[in-house]
């Protein structure tokens, strides 16, 4: 019996429907501020206590025929609610707007703080981008290494003063920490048969005080190129392209050196950034700066590595980033690189 | 290596400027690493022209000048020479110049007219007797020129660097060799003033093993192995006395102070020819004996810079038949010096085993000119070749006569067989074709044997080259002849190697990537740390006790270096290593090594900003998020855990991989987050750190010397792995929050993996948005609240729907954990 009594009619909720909307839409429009709004909608379109959604709860109850068309105006009085609510909401917020004081638009923005990479980072990857335009992918090695790899294998006699106890850090277990990062030249062509083409950036550690130049632990990026037919030209020709690149429009020279690992060898100089090659103090008059030190690999070497030596032949190279970075960035004392203080890394990052 | 321009054109004229020099001498011989003038006493004076010269007033012997001495305005200078004349150039001290005698030029009053400066007489400026007037010049520099650069005034010197494999470049005579090759010009012995002819001074020496006479001295060699060639002569009626003029001014030049004609020999040997000499007071040298030999246990001497010192056998020295009269190779003793009343000597010239001189030398703490060539080898030819300049120089610098025989002591080295240098592999190695008769060419000039036949030469080194002896010795001997500049420099085609980037490259990168995004910066710290803290690879050799050990992790760099900046006052700290840990391995020579990535953070979360002056701190659950990301570029497509771990500082122990917390399924510990305990000021706020091993390194294959090795540790990422696309739902979601009165022994965790583990297909998120524990909850227990937020895929929600999920969820709890849902 109930369920007949409570049963409302089609016109019955149509009718309810307009007075709600009736009802509502004057109460919008004379809000005055977003609670009051708030407070509307949930009146009128609360999902659970609004006055609205109530009526949508009787549409199940009316007989199917009549439910498209109770359904259409129920979606259109919520339409119009809320499309007036969000009406009269924008201008509450125009009118909040005019009447609060203006912001102060020269006040600063709010801050994160500034990561960055370490000035050595910086330029190893640059060094790195060059290289790989080139054909070099990247190889690394250990840090503590034996002695047939960090000397044997590259050609330095036994008596060689670099294996004594005052030049090079040993460890407990016989091994010895690495000199360079060539130990990696002979590990890789090792595992991989030529060509090879790799740039080998790591830690490298002499057994040298800490000073304003000298550190006991350094950076160093090795570079190989192995195949039949590579030469002196290929040396030359990509050190100047890279130094042209990575330097701008520099000149370069080669001057005979010596390393146990390559022959002929060579120092690369570029042309003073300073003085432009006049010669100045930064130079020592001589118009040039050092770079790196490079040569054809020594047959040992590749002898060492189990490669061919008659058939195949290549260069090396090895650079220290951190004299580049210091000369970049004009830092006088080498430790700054080490002692990491957030401000010299902060200001560097930027 | 000093050398003397002068000295070196002695041995060839290659009118080349000093200049010219150095840049001769770096592109084809060894890096000139500076030029020194010599007389920089006279650094100071310049080039002045006198405009005007008219007589004091007061005075009938001075003159008033007007002089340009390069600045903006004519000076007045007071001259008292005869010969100032108007429109010459002099050279001029400027005031505030310090003369070569010490005499300070100031402004100063004379017969009442001021002067500014001084010009210059010849002897007033060491550059000779006159002193009759000042010093006209014959040169065009402008006024203002130093006069160092406007006349070629005294000697220069050449600062050569040497490299170990050329030690015949450590001598005048080696360098002019190569000017002499490099430029055409004649090699030439340079001349004696006043010597005898060599014929009239040294009988012929000839080789003897074991031992031989030189006049009444018996010489013995114990070993050849440590001396393979010693050569005495004895020398009689000698007049001890200053050197002439000439040798002094070479031997300054090169750095050596002059002591008497027969020190100065000796080391005009040294720097002339690269052979040391020592030269005994044969009255002091006991039993007609010259002998070389170990010293003996306890043995010691005194040295001739005046100090005692203890030998050990592992060293050679030269002794009478008494005691040890001098160490081989680095230094003579004071016992058998020369001095003024020395009438008859004893001269050595030898060769010793470098190794040994390098030892004693670094035993011993002294290094002289004779140790540095001695340790890159003296070849055991050069005393019998150097001899007879040695003692005809002697002859007539110091008089006296050379006592028959010579002695030398050892066996003539054997000539060196002949290489064979193949012109294909001279075009092989520097990529341009040589004809096999310009290398020999080139080679010839610096004393080679070459003899070209077809496409090879046979090539005998020259007995002053000690370095290796190899044909690929010989390729860089003819670039460096030919010049690297003569090389091309045009980029060829290459192939692309086989070598695949090493896996840690690109996740090193991303990691540095993900860190500096956040605002952490990076550093490079060495890995050194003292003993404890868990390290295990010890350095047997360290500078210092602080770095005696290889770090066994990260963070204790980091945290030095974190209290290095809070000692700079410096406490909004965000630190991020990529670096290398070490751990000793029993019965492995090298020590694990692992890449990892470690982060310390500390301090203000932001940097402050009106909106929030005090920006909050860096807490724990920043450190859990922030290990979680790092962990997940680490390893990607792998699982990560955060287990609690209640343990000394650790927060977090790092699992990756699938399986439980409670250890069930094969899961690795890849790290920890913890609170980092430093040396900190009050003021300080808590650090925390995240350290996390992104793989073993060296990550590249390593094979045992002489095989090859493929494998490689880091796994490549496995099929279908990574994040793959999904459409995302456009439904409404229904977000829920369900608040839990949770007993104490109940872990969020555990409630959130619950949650999760609810298999409703329409859950899409959990988030716990609150904890309270406070008034209106009972002891033992804290309130939490989760937003759950349910979702479907293809249709709305319905509310009825969406409570009753939530029921069943909040059911579930109840009966599985004990917590039940507490209603407001
Ligand atoms: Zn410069």
């Amino acid at each position: 019996m109930t369920d007949t009594v409570n049963r409302p009619s089609l016109a019955e909720l149509l009718d309810r429907m307009a007075g709600l909307e009736r009802e509502a839409l004057p109460a919008i429009a004379a809000a005055a501020d977003p609670e009051e709004l708030e407070r509307l909608r949930i009146r009128y379109l609360g999902r659970t206590a609004g006055l609205l959604s109530g009526v949508s709860g009787s549409l199940g109850l009316l007989p199917a025929g009549d439910r498209p068309a109770a359904g259409a105006a129920f979606a259109r009085a919520t339409a119009a609610i809320r499309a007036r609510l969000d009406e009269r909401a924008a201008a509450v917020a125009a009118t909040r707007r005019a009447a609060a004081p203006p912001l102060d638009l020269t006040m600063p923005g709010r801050a994160v703080w500034q990561g960055g990479r370490h000035p050595v980072t910086v330029v190893i990857d640059e060094v790195a981008a060059i290289f790989r335009e080139l054909g070099f992918t990247i190889a690394l090695g250990p840090e503590a290494e034996s002695e047939w790899y960090n000397f044997t294998a590259l050609n330095f006699p036994p008596d060689h003063p670099a294996l004594d106890l005052h030049d090079t850090l040993y460890l407990e277990s016989g091994a010895l920490l690495r000199t360079h990062t060539s130990p990696v030249q002979v590990r890789t062509l090792q595992a991989y048969p030529p060509p090879v083409r790799v740039l080998v950036p790591g830690n490298a550690y002499r057994r040298d005080f800490f000073d304003a130049s000298h550190a006991p632990m350094f950076v160093q990026i090795e570079g190989l190129a192995i195949d039949e037919g590579v030469s002196f030209v290929d040396l030359k020709a990509t050190l100047t392209h890279f130094a042209r690149r990575f330097f701008g429009a520099a000149r370069t020279r080669f001057r005979p050196s010596f390393f146990p690992f390559t022959e002929p060898s060579a120092e690369m100089d570029v042309e003073c950034r300073i003085c432009g090659g006049a010669g100045c103090r930064t130079c020592k008059l001589t118009g040039w700066t050092e770079i790196l030190g490079c040569g054809m690999v020594h047959p040992a070497v590749l002898r060492s590595a189990g490669v061919d030596a008659e058939r195949y032949t290549g260069w090396a190279f090895g650079m220290g980033p951190a004299r580049v970075a210091q000369q970049r960035y004009d830092i006088p004392d080498i430790r700054e690189l080490y002692d990491s203080d957030v401000r010299v890394l902060a200001a560097l990052a930027r | 290596m000093n050398a003397s321009v002068h000295w070196l054109s002695a041995f060839v004229d290659t009118g080349l400027s000093p200049r010219a020099l150095r840049e001769l001498l770096t592109a084809r011989v060894a890096t000139v690493d500076a030029v020194e003038r010599v007389r920089i006493d006279l650094a100071g004076i310049v080039v002045a022209r006198v405009v005007e010269a008219a007589r004091h007033p007061d005075s009938d012997h001075l003159w008033v000048t007007r002089v340009d001495a390069g600045g903006p305005e004519l000076l007045d200078v007071v001259c008292g020479a005869p010969n100032v004349t108007a429109g010459a150039r002099y050279p001029f001290a400027p005031v505030g110049t310090t003369m070569p005698n010490g005499l300070a030029i100031e402004r100063r009053k004379i017969r009442g007219r001021l002067s500014n400066g001084m010009l210059c007489s010849a002897r007033e400026l060491g550059l000779g007797t006159d002193h009759e007037g000042i010093m006209p010049l014959s040169v065009d520099a402008p006024p203002g020129t130093p006069l160092l650069d406007a006349m070629p005034i005294g000697d220069t010197r050449l600062v050569v660097d040497v490299l170990p494999n050329r030690p015949d470049l450590l001598s005048h005579l080696g360098l002019a060799r190569e000017l002499a090759a490099a430029t055409g010009r004649p090699l030439r012995d340079p001349s004696i003033p006043g010597a005898p002819a060599p014929s009239a001074v040294v009988p012929s020496v000839t080789w003897a093993a074991g031992s031989a006479p030189a006049a009444g001295v018996r010489v013995t060699v114990e070993d050849p192995g440590d001396c393979p060639a010693f050569l005495g002569a004895v020398v009689r009626g000698v007049r001890i006395g200053p050197s002439p003029e000439w040798l002094v001014g070479r031997l300054a030049t090169v750095g050596v102070r002059s002591v008497n004609n027969v020190v100065d020999v000796t080391n005009y040997m040294l720097h002339g020819y690269g052979q040391p000499m020592h030269a005994y007071d044969l009255r002091r040298l006991a039993g007609g004996e010259v002998r070389v030999r170990r010293a003996r246990a306890g043995e010691s001497i005194r040295t001739l810079d005046g100090s005692d010192r203890r030998l050990d056998p592992s060293m050679i020295v030269i002794a009478d038949a008494e005691r040890a009269q001098g160490i081989a190779g680095v230094i003579g003793g004071r016992e058998s010096e020369i001095s003024a009343d020395t009438t008859d000597l004893f001269l050595e010239a030898a060769s010793f085993a470098p190794g040994r001189v390098r030892a004693a030398r670094r035993a011993l703490g002294i290094s002289t000119d004779a140790s540095y060539r001695f340790e890159r080898l003296v070849p055991a030819v050069s005393p019998a070749e150097t001899c007879q300049v040695a003692l005809r120089l002697l002859v007539a610098l110091a008089g006296g006569e050379v006592a028959p025989p010579v002695a030398l002591v050892g066996r003539r080295p054997e000539r060196p067989a002949p290489i064979t240098l193949r012109s294909r592999r001279v075009a092989q190695v520097l990529g341009v074709p040589i004809p096999a008769g310009e290398s020999a060419t080139l080679l010839r000039t610096i004393g080679f044997e070459a003899t070209p036949a077809q496409d090879t030469i046979a090539v005998v080194f020259p007995w002053w080259r000690t370095d290796a002896r190899t044909e690929i010795d010989l390729v860089e001997e003819v670039a460096r002849l030919r010049g690297y500049d003569s090389v091309p420099d045009e980029l060829r085609p290459y192939r692309l190697g086989t070598v695949p980037d090493d896996p840690l490259v690109a996740r090193s990168a991303a990691l540095r990537e993900l860190l500096v995004g956040r605002g952490f910066l990076e550093i490079r710290p060495m890995p050194f740390v003292g003993p404890g803290a868990g390290a295990t690879v010890r350095v047997t050799n360290p500078l210092a006790d602080t770095e005696s050990y290889l770090r066994p992790d990260l963070l204790v760099s980091l945290a030095r270096r974190a209290e290095f900046n809070l000692a700079r006052l410096e406490g909004n700290l965000r630190l991020f290593e990529i670096g290398t840990a070490f751990r000793a391995v029993t019965g492995s020579e090298r020590p694990h090594e692992e890449t990892r990535v470690a982060a310390l953070c500390m301090g203000a979360r932001r940097p402050p900003h009106f909106t929030e002056p005090e920006p909050p701190s860096w807490d724990e659950w920043d450190a859990k998020a922030l290990a979680h990301d790092v962990a997940g570029v680490a390893r990607p497509g792998v699982r990560v855990e955060l287990a609690p771990d209640g343990g000394n500082g650790t927060l977090w122990r790092v699992l990756a991989g699938e399986g439980e917390a409670d250890g069930a399924g094969a899961r690795e510990e890849i790290g920890r987050v913890v609170r980092v305990s430093l040396d900190a000021p009050p003021w300080a706020a808590p650090a925390f750190g995240v350290e996390i091993t992104v793989a073993a390194t060296p990550s590249a294959p390593v094979a045992p010397p002489g095989e090859q090795a493929f494998a490689a540790p880091i796994a490549p990422p496995a099929r279908g792995a990574g994040p793959r696309y999904r459409a995302q739902p456009s439904q409404p979601p229904v977000r829920v929050d369900v608040t839990l009165l949770v007993p104490d022994d109940v872990s969020a965790g555990a409630i959130e993996r619950r949650l999760r583990a609810s298999g409703d297909t329409v859950l899409e998120r959990v988030e716990l948005v609150s904890e309270y524990r406070g008034v209106s909850i009972p002891a033992g227990h804290r309130s939490l609240t989760w937003r759950l937020t349910f979702r479907h895929g293809e249709r709305s929600l319905r509310e009825k729907e969406v409570e009753a999920r939530r029921d069943k969820l909040l059911r579930a709890l109840e009966s599985e954990l004990g917590v039940r849902h507490r209603t407001t």
